[in-house]
């Protein structure tokens, strides 16, 4: 089923909520309101045409001034994809779970909530996954500042390498290399991921 | 041991000037030093062994360097374990974790002082050397109860717990299926008993009785590897559930103690299986002529059923506690039974006949 | 008479009714496969209930894949499913190619299905041997290894690394397989074929293996799908179902190769025994695609003119699955038409796997704790990323 008979589906299903197609060159996908998307995700699996037994992803993603998270699913029965989008303000980010809908939410949205601070309403256990129960902030928003101490335990935070620099140098060869620049390159790999350890500790 | 020392007094009259006890007391002080010394030297022989076979079944060498293919790695080992650091945990309970494996270790070497290795080399051939040996091995289970439970670590009490279960139960089908033994040879001493079984391998109690000897000895060898704790029963220390077991807080040479005593069990049972089932010290043919070898027999008997029980430990997974129970309660007993019903048949019909 | 009994039964259990303990399996333990740590609500052996706790092994994947280049993002893809590597790089190197139109040179092609399902076997091989060093059988992982690290030497002639290899790369791979490489691949799956038989001795067919593993851990199908089970665990509870055949990527529509799904033979579809036979067979697919691929591998470039240069997709975003050992691997990619990648979520096989662990777990013994975590094949650095 084509991505522009399920968005009927729905208009036909849900008359008082506004979906939006957004076509783009690989995956189009819909955009849902908030604070509907328990009731969509539930239709979306019970109507036999539709299917969608299975939600291979659910992400959350820092754009600048909204907080989106983005649903994959899949149907095994009928072999189509669909793609959602729900955006939630930045500076109070709720959306409703859809944990009773298929299972395999509850942890990705602990880890969306890990990582965005998402808050998913009705979800059965929402604690931090990945981090520490008592870690600070939310570290996959573009302005995430690690926290400066975690239980008296200083966390480092290395100057993060220039990911460019080679790209840099090749377009540049004839102005002498920054010494700093050099050391930068040489130890990118081990001295950010030596961070990140010490951040996850 | 006393006719051995009277006969040595009449043999060299300044010993007559010692007090008789003394005497005796020195004579089997001297006795168990020896047989302690042997065994200690076997265990570490083991230790070698083990880790060569499971070396070759696993398509890898084994211990290369210390010494030509390895045979001074168990002497590195000790030396290793004699030098690390004893750790005692902050919160353990002292005196009962110092003395578990002491209790582990004398358990499994003070029952070898009924082990005959020939017709006169044993230390004492009690009346009731079998019995003695099943009350000694017992000990095992209450110095690894102890080491569970003071040890305050909740993987060494579960490894503690199980092993009661294990071992307890598996007492039943041990006792059970020994007598098939002694049924035939109408005694408990266990030089009798090798006794009643001379004169070639078709007299071994293995082989009589058939088929309830062999299937004796069967039910016999299965229940004492769960005794000694070898996989596949190896779940009081199974090391991908519980840690370590009973033996996860300990180190050094506490640890070694357990260790050696693992060992000294293996071949303790091996000589058992000896003695009750394969003839004892004997040639498989014409005993007689070969009575000067009857010790190295022994013992070589011994080490291949140890080297049986090294083969399974690196070829089967390991039961579960449940199965395990399965096994020792509602099969190995039954067919115990069954062979000391059959054995005493036999015995009847024969008797009659 | 009946009632009486049952009576009798329920008086016993309240008196003999002792205290729950909870136990803390890992993160430090010997078969919780990496930094797993396990809180288990124990009445006895019985588990009551088993909590899984991850992040341990955090390190911040997606975070860094938003400060580095899209090539550089390879190294970190390795370090995630640190035995799957090629797999994992695949997946991302596809994503990055679908997001820019890349076509990818057919040797090149043919050189990713033969390092990928080369590593499929490596991986599966230590999944076996791990497996039986949790039931407590320690040859088979000795075994497992010795052919594993066949396939490692490959690898490493290939690409230089033995664990993490950096091969796949945007656009291709990062050099061609060296003189001679190819016919030594052809010898190894000439040796490793007769060597599933010998694993199938020693362990698949052990009667304690069989009752150690059949009959626990059993995963409804319908509990998989919901849970986002995939790979040899979904196929393991009985569905058909392998993304290289029924969602094709790279060139798999070419190959031929049956899917093993779990059939309840030694218990019940879906339990212990399924997941493991489903991986022990699924070798044997993968000795199978790597032959058809030597026979068809062309001659040629290795690398697209695209991947040469530097790699700026357009904006946009994709999302890629692919079937690596572990199951289905999805990375979802947004770009802003930067050099870097604006978003990078990680879909992992082994966290959805776990995610269905309490569901499972509840009742059995402590020994099956270990039985059905190793079944379910997981790896930590998946997992925690």
């Amino acid at each position: 089923m084509s991505i522009q008979e399920i968005l009927e589906k729905l208009k036909a299903r849900f008359e008082g909520i506004s979906f939006e197609l957004v076509e783009t060159k690989v995956d189009p996908f819909i955009k849902v309101p908030a604070k509907n998307i328990a009731e969509v995700a539930a239709f979306l699996k019970e109507d036999e045409s539709l299917a969608f037994d299975s939600l291979m992803c659910l992400s959350g993603v820092d754009y600048p001034n909204t907080l989106v998270v983005v649903y994959h699913l899949f149907s095994f029965k009928h072999g189509h994809k669909l793609v959602l989008k729900v955006e939630t303000p930045r500076d109070n980010p709720s959306v409703p779970t859809v944990e009773n809908v298929w299972r395999t939410a509850n942890w990705h949205e602990r880890e969306a909530f890990d990582m965005f601070g998402i808050h998913f309403e009705n979800h059965s256990d929402l604690r931090r996954i990945l981090c520490p129960d008592d870690w600070e902030g939310y570290p996959l928003r573009k302005d995430y500042k690690t926290q400066e101490f975690y239980h008296g335990i200083r966390v480092e935070v290395a100057e993060p390498p220039d990911p460019l620099y080679e790209a840099k140098q090749k377009s540049k060869v004839d102005k002498a290399a920054k010494p700093t620049g050099t050391s930068a390159t040489k130890a990118a790999k081990p001295d950010s991921k030596a961070t990140t350890e010490k951040k996850a500790e | 041991m006393r006719n051995f020392v009277d006969q040595l007094v009449n043999n060299y009259e300044f010993l007559e000037t010692f007090p008789r006890p003394l005497l005796y007391l020195i004579a089997m002080v001297a006795a168990s030093a020896i047989i302690l010394g042997f065994i200690a030297i076997l265990v570490m022989f083991f230790v070698w062994l083990e880790r060569k076979v499971a070396g070759h079944m696993q398509d890898r060498y084994g211990p290369m360097e210390v010494g030509r293919h390895g045979w001074l790695q168990s002497i590195a080992d000790g030396i290793k374990l004699f030098l690390k650091e004893d750790i005692i945990p902050a919160l353990a309970d002292k005196p009962l974790f110092v003395i578990a494996p002491i209790i582990v270790f004398v358990g499994a070497f003070s029952a070898f002082v009924v082990v005959p290795f020939s017709e006169n080399l044993i230390v004492a051939d009690l009346n009731i050397g079998i019995f003695y040996i099943l009350a000694v091995s017992s000990l095992t289970v209450i110095g690894i109860i102890m080491a569970g439970w003071s040890s305050n670590n909740k993987w060494a009490l579960y490894g503690a717990m199980r092993s009661a279960a294990q071992i307890i139960s598996y007492e039943i089908p041990v006792g059970i299926a020994l007598l098939a033994a002694v049924l035939p040879a109408g005694s408990l001493s266990m030089r009798d008993i090798v006794l009643a079984q001379s004169g070639g391998f078709w007299n071994w109690f293995i082989f009589r009785n058939p088929p309830f000897g062999f299937v004796a000895c069967i039910i016999y060898f299965v229940a004492a590897l769960a005794e000694v704790n070898r996989t596949p029963f190896d779940i009081p220390e199974a090391e991908s559930e519980l840690v370590a077991g009973y033996h996860t807080e300990y180190s050094g040479m506490r640890f070694a103690f357990f260790f050696l005593a693992e060992y000294a069990n293996m071949f303790l049972v091996g000589t058992i299986v000896t003695t009750l089932f394969l003839g004892g010290w004997e040639f498989p043919i014409f005993p007689s002529a070969f009575a000067f070898l009857n010790p190295i027999i022994f013992v070589l008997k011994g080490i291949a059923l140890v080297f049986v029980m090294m083969w399974l430990r690196w070829t089967l997974p390991r039961l579960r506690v449940d199965q395990l129970m399965y096994v020792s309660w509602k099969v190995l007993l039954p067919f115990a039974f069954a062979c000391l019903f059959g054995v005493s048949a036999w015995m009847l019909l024969l008797h009659s006949a | 008479m009946l009632e009486t009994a049952d009576l009798l039964k329920e008086g016993i259990k309240e008196e003999l009714k002792s205290d729950e303990m909870l136990l803390n399996m890992g993160p430090q333990h010997p078969s919780t496969h990496g930094v797993l740590r396990l809180v288990l609500r124990t009445d006895g052996e019985v588990v009551k209930e088993a909590v899984p706790h991850i992040g341990y092994l955090h390190r911040c994947f997606e975070k860094h894949a938003e400060n580095v280049t899209y090539p550089q993002v390879i190294p970190y893809t390795d370090r995630m499913d640190y035995v799957g590597s090629m797999n994992n790089a695949l997946g991302y190197v596809i994503a990055v190619e679908k997001l820019m139109g890349i076509k990818v040179p057919e040797r090149a092609e043919y050189i990713r299905v033969i390092v990928a399902e080369l590593n499929r076997i490596a991986s599966h091989l230590l999944a076996f041997g791990t497996y039986g060093l949790d039931i407590g059988a320690f040859t088979p992982f000795m075994h497992a290894f010795r052919d594993r690290e066949k396939i490692l030497d490959l690898f490493e002639e290939a690409s230089g690394a033995r664990l993490l290899y950096n091969y796949p790369r945007i656009g291709g791979v990062a050099k061609d397989v060296p003189p001679g490489w190819l016919e030594k691949t052809r010898a190894f799956i000439d040796y490793f074929k007769p060597k599933i038989k010998e694993y199938n001795d020693l362990l698949t067919f052990n009667k304690i293996f069989i009752e150690r593993t059949a009959n626990v851990g059993v995963l409804p199908l319908d509990l998989a799908i919901s849970y986002g089970v995939t790979g040899p665990n979904l196929r393991g509870s009985g569905m058909k179902w392998d993304l290289r055949r029924n969602d094709p990527y790279s060139i798999y529509d070419r190959f031929e190769f049956d899917i093993p799904v779990g059939t309840g033979e030694m218990g019940t579809v879906g339990d212990c025994w399924d997941r493991y036979w489903v991986r022990i067979r699924e070798m044997g697919e993968s000795i199978k695609i790597i032959r058809q691929a030597l026979d068809q591998i062309p001659a040629g470039e290795v690398m697209a003119p695209e991947g040469l240069k530097a790699i700026k997709p357009p904006k946009g975003e994709v999302y890629v699955r692919t079937e690596t050992p572990r199951g289905e691997l999805g990375y979802y990619l947004i770009s802003d038409g930067s050099q870097q990648p604006y978003r990078l979520k990680v879909r992992s096989p082994c966290f959805t796997a776990m995610s269905v662990f309490h569901e499972i777990a509840r009742g059995g013994m402590i020994a099956d704790m270990v039985a059905i975590v190793g079944s379910l094949d997981i790896v930590l650095g998946e997992i925690d990323r």
